[in-house]
C-alpha cells in the first residue's frame, strides 16, 4: 500500500498574540495510504486543525516536512500548491464554508473552475444525487439545512476525484442520521481506493476508521492502531 | 462555470453592494459628463448668439456704411480750407474762387496729426466762359484724394478725373448736348466726355469736372490751388471750432468753412448708435468668456475631486466586500483557487461595474447637461463626432478608476491566509 499522505516530524508553533508562542503540534509523524481511512482524535485545542491545514498545504510546518502522493509540498509555491490542492486534495469542515452566493449545484462545480475537468457538470450532478440532494440542485444553499449542507460540502470535495480527503470534524453539527450518511461516505471514498484523514474529538465519529491516531497537546498519545 | 459566473452570481446576490458602487461611477461619469456637456452646450449657444448679433451689427454697420456714403456724396465735402482773403460771398453767389494758396499745403495737412478731418481733395474751382461754347460753367480741377499719412487709407468719396477725360454736369451736357464719350474742346485742349451727372439741383449742374494738373495747366496756376475740401470726421462736441483751431495750427493764413452739418449730425447719431451696438456685443462676448473661463476652472477643480471621491468610496465598497468574503476566500484557496483567480474575481466586478456605471452615468450626465445647457432637443451631443471619443475616454478613466479603487481591497483578498478563517470555528 503506497502512502498518499506522508507527513514526517511536524512541528507547528503559533503566535498567541501576547509575544508567547502556542506549540500546537511538536514531532507529528503519520502516513495514510491509499484506500485507508485515519482519524486524529484529540481534545479540543489538541492541534488537530493545525494538523489537517499542513496536510493540505494551507499551513506551512515550522518544522517536518508534508508530501502527498509523493510530492513534497514544502518545495512548491504557494501558487503550485494551490494548483495542486485542486487536482489531488478536497476537503470538508465543521461550518461547511459553501459558497452562500451559488446554488447547490453551482457549489459542488467550484472545485471545476480551480482545476479543468472535463466531466464536471455530469460529475456535480452524479454527486448530488447520491448524496440525496437531486431535489435540491438549484436551491441557494441558505435554504438548505445543515445535513444538506454537509452533503453538498461533501460532493464538492469529490468532484476532482481527489486522492485524499480531508475532513475536520465534518459531523460536528449534524444528527446522527446526517453524521452517519457523511461517515458512510468518507468510507466509502476510502473503499474506492482514496485516502481519507478525519480529525474529530468525537469517540463515536473514529468507528469507521483503519486506524485512530490520539493527539494530546500537540503530542502523539498514543500509536496508530490497526 | 467560469469565474465570470461567479462574478454575475455574486453580483446578483450582493446587489447593494454593487448597485452602491455602480451609482458611485455612474455619479461621477454623470458629474464630469454633465459638466463637459454643460460647458459645450453653452460654448455652442454663446457661439451662436454671438455669431447672430455680429452678422446684426455688422449688417446695420454695412447699411450705416452705405447710409453715410450716400449722404456724404450727395453732400459732397463738408468742410472746405480756403485763403483767410477769400471773399466767401463770390463762393456762395457764384460758385466760383479766387484767392489761391499753394498745392503744397494739402501735403502738410496730410502728414500733420490731423484727427477732426479726413478725405482731404485739393481743387481748383473756377467760373469762367467756356471759350469755345460760350456757356458759363464751373471749372473744377480735382485729383485724388490725398491720403492721410497717419491713419488707414480710405475709399475716396470723389474719384479723380483722368488726364484728357472730362466729366459734366446735367445743366452742361444738356446746353451742349454733350453725351458720354463725346469730344470736346476746352480752352484749346480736347477731352472726351467721362462721366455725365445726373441733376443734382446745385451748382453741380453747372460744372465742368477736369484733372487738377490740366486745370492748374488752364488757368495757369502751377503748383497753387484754390482750396482743400475735406470731410470732417463724425467726432462728436463743438466740431467746426475743433476743426478751426486744428487747422489754424497747420495751415496758418487759411479759413475754414463748413456745410452742411445737419445731415452729417444724423450719420453721425447712427454712426454713435453701432458703435454702442459694438460695444455691448464686446461685452457680452467678454461676460460670456469670463462666465465660461469660471466654470471651466471650476469643473478643473470637481473633476479631480469628483475622481478621487468616487475612487475612496469605491475603495471602501470593495474593502467591505472583501473582509464579508473572507470565509468564502478561504475555501476557495482550500479547494485550489490560485491567487490570480481571487484577483480576478474582485476585479472582474470592478471592471463590470466600471463599464455599467459609465454608461448609465454617460446617459445620466449628457441628459442632464443637455437640459440644464437648454440644448435642443435630439441631443446635440450625441451628434458631435467627438461623441464616442468622450464615451471611449469616460469608459477607460472610469474602469481605470474602478480597478485601481478595488486593487488594494482585491490585492488582500488574493493575499489572505486561508488557514485563518478555516481555524476559526
Ligand atoms: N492562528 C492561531 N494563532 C494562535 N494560536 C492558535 C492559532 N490556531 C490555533 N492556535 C492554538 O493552537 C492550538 C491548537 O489549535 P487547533 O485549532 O489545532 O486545535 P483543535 O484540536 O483543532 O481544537 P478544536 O477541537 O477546538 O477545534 C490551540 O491551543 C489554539 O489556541
Ligand atoms: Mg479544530
Amino acid at each position: 500500500m503506497s502512502a498518499v499522505l506522508e507527513l514526517n516530524q511536524i512541528a507547528k508553533a503559533h503566535d498567541s498574540g501576547n509575544g508567547r508562542r502556542v506549540q500546537a503540534l511538536d514531532g507529528i509523524s503519520l502516513s495514510v495510504g491509499a484506500g485507508e481511512f485515519v482519524a486524529v482524535r484529540g481534545p479540543s485545542g489538541s492541534g488537530k486543525t493545525t494538523l489537517l491545514l499542513i496536510a493540505g498545504g494551507l499551513l506551512a510546518p515550522d518544522e517536518g516536512a508534508v508530501s502527498i502522493g509523493g510530492r513534497d509540498l514544502g518545495s512548491m509555491t504557494a501558487e503550485s500548491r494551490a494548483r495542486f490542492r485542486a487536482g489531488n486534495v478536497g476537503f470538508v469542515f465543521q461550518q461547511f464554508h459553501l459558497i452562500p452566493y451559488l446554488s447547490v449545484l453551482h457549489n459542488v462545480m467550484t472545485p471545476a473552475v480551480a482545476a479543468n475537468i472535463g466531466d464536471a457538470p455530469d460529475r456535480a450532478e452524479k454527486l448530488i444525487a447520491r448524496f440525496g440532494l437531486g431535489s435540491r440542485a438549484h436551491h441557494p444553499t441558505a435554504r438548505l439545512s445543515t445535513g444538506e449542507r454537509q452533503r453538498t460540502a461533501l460532493a464538492r470535495a469529490l468532484l476532482n476525484r481527489p486522492r485524499l480527503l480531508l475532513a475536520d470534524e465534518p459531523t460536528g453539527n449534524l444528527d446522527a442520521d446526517n453524521a452517519e450518511r457523511v461517515m458512510a461516505g468518507l468510507s466509502d471514498f476510502a473503499k474506492n481506493g482514496g485516502a481519507v484523514l478525519l480529525v474529530t474529538h468525537d469517540n463515536n465519529a473514529t468507528d469507521r476508521a483503519d486506524r485512530v491516531l490520539l493527539l494530546k497537546d500537540g503530542k502523539q498519545a498514543g500509536a496508530p492502531a490497526g | 462555470m467560469k469565474i465570470w459566473g461567479m462574478i454575475w452570481r455574486e453580483i446578483a446576490f450582493r446587489k447593494l453592494n454593487f448597485g452602491l458602487a455602480l451609482f458611485s461611477v455612474s455619479a461621477a461619469v454623470a458629474c464630469l459628463v454633465g459638466t463637459l456637456t454643460l460647458l459645450q452646450a453653452d460654448e455652442r449657444r454663446t457661439d451662436r448668439l454671438l455669431a447672430e448679433k455680429e452678422a446684426e451689427v455688422a449688417k446695420a454697420g454695412a447699411g450705416l456704411e452705405d447710409a453715410i456714403r450716400r449722404i456724404t456724396k450727395g453732400l459732397g465735402f463738408n468742410v472746405i480750407i480756403l485763403p483767410e482773403d477769400q471773399n466767401l460771398n463770390e463762393m456762395h453767389l457764384e460758385g466760383s474762387l479766387s484767392k489761391q494758396m499753394p498745392e503744397e499745403y494739402v501735403h502738410r495737412l496730410a502728414k500733420s496729426k490731423i484727427v477732426t478731418v479726413n478725405h482731404l481733395l485739393p481743387t481748383v474751382m473756377k467760373k469762367l466762359t467756356w471759350p469755345e461754347t460760350g456757356l458759363s460753367v464751373v471749372l473744377y480741377g480735382i485729383r485724388g484724394e490725398v491720403p492721410l499719412q497717419h491713419r488707414d487709407p480710405k475709399k475716396p468719396l470723389l474719384d479723380t478725373v483722368p488726364e484728357g477725360t472730362m466729366n459734366i454736369g446735367h445743366h452742361v451736357s444738356q446746353k451742349l448736348g454733350l453725351r458720354q464719350g463725346d469730344e470736346t474742346v476746352l480752352l484749346d485742349q480736347k477731352f472726351s466726355v467721362g462721366k455725365v451727372h445726373g441733376e443734382r439741383g446745385n451748382i453741380d449742374d453747372g460744372t465742368v469736372w477736369i484733372n487738377l494738373a490740366k486745370a492748374q495747366e488752364l488757368l495757369g496756376m502751377q503748383n497753387l490751388i484754390h482750396a482743400i475740401q475735406a470731410l470732417e470726421c463724425h467726432c462728436a462736441g463743438d466740431r467746426i471750432s475743433q476743426i478751426r483751431a486744428e487747422i489754424a495750427g497747420i495751415l496758418p493764413g487759411t479759413q475754414v468753412v463748413e456745410r452742411g452739418p445737419p445731415a452729417l449730425a444724423r450719420a453721425e447719431a447712427r454712426d454713435r448708435a453701432r458703435q454702442s451696438a459694438e460695444d455691448a456685443l464686446a461685452r457680452a462676448v467678454a461676460s460670456r468668456r469670463e462666465l465660461r473661463g469660471q466654470r471651466e476652472a471650476f469643473a478643473a477643480v470637481l473633476a479631480p475631486l469628483i475622481c478621487v471621491g468616487a475612487a475612496v468610496w469605491i475603495g471602501f465598497l470593495m474593502l467591505g466586500n472583501v473582509r464579508e468574503r473572507r470565509a468564502e476566500i478561504g475555501i476557495l484557496r482550500a479547494i485550489g483557487f490560485r491567487s490570480s483567480q481571487i484577483l480576478l474575481l474582485f476585479l472582474g466586478k470592478a471592471v463590470l461595474f466600471g463599464i455599467v456605471g459609465t454608461v448609465l452615468g454617460f446617459v445620466a450626465g449628457a441628459l442632464a447637461g443637455a437640459s440644464l445647457g437648454e440644448m435642443p432637443v435630439g441631443l446635440a451631443w450625441l451628434q458631435d463626432p467627438e461623441a464616442p471619443v468622450h464615451f471611449g475616454l469616460a469608459l477607460s478613466l472610469a474602469v481605470a478608476l474602478s480597478v485601481f479603487a478595488g486593487w488594494i481591497p482585491a490585492l488582500s483578498a488574493a493575499r489572505q491566509d486561508p488557514a485563518l478563517v478555516l481555524q476559526e470555528v
